[in-house]
């Protein structure tokens, strides 16, 4: 699977969580990823490598993400990623256990 | 050149001029006469009360590039500063240095006077809100100066900051000039910090919503320094002077580490009858308070002072006997100022009393321990209290460089983590306080001592504290976060830190847009 199935969200905007919105894109747009946080100079780059790696694990490569950070640990990032990919029908229920 | 602390200092500032490097906390001595103002005299029956503060600013006369001090106990409900600045712009007066102890989120106004040339330049211990955020931005085409509380009576003193007109925001006063900050409906207890202006300025102009009958008592500013009294509608707004009271944190993680730095001051055998401390008012600061006086109720402990800004708790220590006396340069609530009104044991200092290290001994010279913050702390101990994770401006030294150079020990607290962010970097951003007077950091997940403490750390040690080492914490707290990136800042300087004795500490740069 390479696209989404329709929008969804994961994550709240408390402090040290992170808020993924992910929608389709256009076919061969690649991954459109916007990326707000409150850590944005010391973690920024960090932050987009670790949503990117789980799109990628995913083998979803036409997607626009939003995400709202509010200092979230890494762990949090891959979880909130992978729940609204969850919701939005691209990962299968059973891989999120 | 690299200052003791290795920040590069350039020779020469661009609008501040030559600078000399930080040295070591105690390695500058002064050399110079105290300043003195010209001498004055008054004629029986002449009034000093005026009309208005434009009949102030033409009386005197206030010119362009002249220096306006104000005093910032009134915090964010000022309304003093913004009242001078509004009469200089409509008075078309240019090129104005404001000396203002702290700049508040209420003195935004001063953003517009800044852009219409009014304001040039400005002179502080401590700036929060649009005007620091402004600041950062390279709003000012000076660099500010940003001292701390005793450097500022320093400067005042030693004719490093000339004032020309010292505004004092008088919550009460008469029309010969006397002054306290303890009664009407602006009280605001201490005056300690308008203390240096009102000796040392040119002309001084106490401006008050509460005129009482001559002579008014008590005096904490005296008449024989004061040239004149301006009656206004409203100094200040009560609501942003004082708070109601001041609340122990119920932060859980605030509460441990507020309890590790109070059995560290325990460890350190300075918790005895004579006792002296100093805190703040904010978070696991005053719960380390907290903790201490639980401490000393059980071992029956008398202390002789608390220092500083003083909040309710510090007074409900000193009704209850477990100090004898509070030092008090600025009032937190309403409990802090109903006790210095009544309380004999309860002394109003000024600035240069509490904290300037060129005369013949301040407060925090006195100190056994004091509680600190930081928003960074790096692994030589160094600490930034002056700008915040996105390298603005939020802040300043205000006391805290001064009370860790005095303090026999300094503790400073913080959550290892704040957010995502490790409190512990290689380099803060922004030195404000030199690790040579940090003694201690206490965090939630340990403690670390300063290497030159060894004496200390083995008395931590066996008291059971979980001493680290600080790289072992910064190194805990990045397998939790990550390894943050740097700021990257540009080349333009929009402030330079003073340390208290004059030298230059460090420089605060503009970011790279």
């Amino acid at each position: 699977m390479s696209g989404v199935l329709k929008t969804a969200q994961a994550g709240t905007l408390e402090s040290g969580d992170i808020m993924i919105t992910i929608a389709s894109g256009p076919s061969d747009s690649g991954i459109v990823l916007e990326l707000d946080s409150i850590v944005l100079a010391q973690y920024g780059k960090a932050i987009s490598q670790t949503i990117r790696a789980v799109l990628t694990a995913q083998g979803i490569t036409d997607v626009y993400i939003k995400a709202v950070d509010r200092g979230a640990l890494d762990c949090t990032i891959k979880a909130r990623t992978l729940t609204a990919l969850g919701r939005a029908g691209a990962v299968l229920k059973e891989d999120l256990v | 050149m690299k200052n003791a602390i290795g920040r590069e200092i350039p020779e020469l500032i661009d609008g501040f001029g030559q600078t000399v490097p930080f040295a070591g906390a105690f390695q500058t001595t002064p050399t110079m006469q105290r300043q003195a103002p010209k001498v004055k005299t008054i004629r029986p029956g002449q009034s000093k009360l005026m009309d208005s503060l434009e009949e102030v600013f033409k009386k005197i006369p206030i010119t362009d590039g002249m220096t306006l001090s104000f005093h910032h106990h009134f915090r964010n409900g000022d309304g003093v500063v913004n009242m001078v600045l509004e009469t200089a712009a409509k008075l078309g007066i240019k090129g104005l240095k404001i000396a203002l102890s702290s700049v508040f989120p209420v003195h935004a106004p001063m953003i517009e006077h800044i852009k219409n040339g009014v304001v040039t330049a400005l002179d502080t211990n401590y700036m929060s809100g649009p005007v620091a955020q402004a600041v950062s931005k390279g709003i000012l085409e000076k660099p500010v100066i940003l001292r701390t509380h005793g450097g500022r009576a320093r400067a005042i003193e030693c004719g490093q900051l000339n004032i020309d007109v010292a505004f004092i925001a008088a919550p009460a006063a008469d029309d010969y000039g006397n002054i306290n900050g303890v009664q009407g409906p602006a009280a605001c207890g201490s005056l300690g910090y308008a203390f240096p202006d009102a000796e040392f300025a040119s002309n001084v102009v106490a401006v008050t919503d509460h005129l009482v009958e001559y002579p008014l008592s008590p005096v904490s500013i005296p008449q024989t320094r004061v040239d004149y009294v301006v009656k206004v509608e409203r100094v200040g707004d009560p609501k942003g002077i004082v708070s109601g009271t001041t609340r122990i944190t119920k932060d859980p993680v605030g509460l441990k580490i507020a309890d590790a730095a109070a059995r560290v001051i325990e460890a350190s055998g300075l918790l005895k009858d004579g006792f002296s401390f100093q805190t703040g008012a904010g978070g696991a600061s005053l719960a380390t308070a907290h903790f201490v006086r639980q401490m000393m109720e059980r071992k029956n402990i008398t202390g002789s002072f608390a220092l500083g800004g003083i909040t309710g708790y510090m007074v409900e220590m000193l009704e209850k006997g477990l100090f004898k006396k509070l030092m008090d340069v600025q009032g937190f609530d309403l409990d802090a100022i109903r006790s210095i009104a009544a309380n004999p044991n309860h002394m109003e200092i000024s600035a240069n009393f509490y904290a300037s290290p060129f005369n013949n001994g301040c407060a925090v010279n006195k100190l056994d321990v004091v509680i600190l913050g930081a928003t960074e702390i790096d692994t030589d101990f160094n600490v930034n209290v002056v700008t915040g994770s996105d390298g603005v401006i939020m802040g300043g030294s205000g006391g805290h460089a001064d009370a860790a150079a005095g303090a026999s020990i300094t503790i400073v607290v913080a959550n290892l983590l704040r957010g995502r962010l490790p409190i512990i970097v290689d380099r803060v951003l922004t030195a404000t306080t030199p690790g040579e007077t940090i003694d201690v950091l206490v965090t939630e997940r340990g403690v670390a001592v300063n290497p030159r403490r060894s004496d200390l750390k083995e008395k931590l040690l066996a008291a059971g504290l979980p001493v680290k080492e600080i790289a072992e914490l910064k190194s805990e707290a990045e397998r939790i976060a990550g390894v943050p990136d740097s700021l990257v800042t540009g080349e333009r300087i929009v402030a330079v830190v003073e340390y208290r004795d004059g030298t230059i500490i460090d420089v605060v740069r503009q970011l790279e847009e």
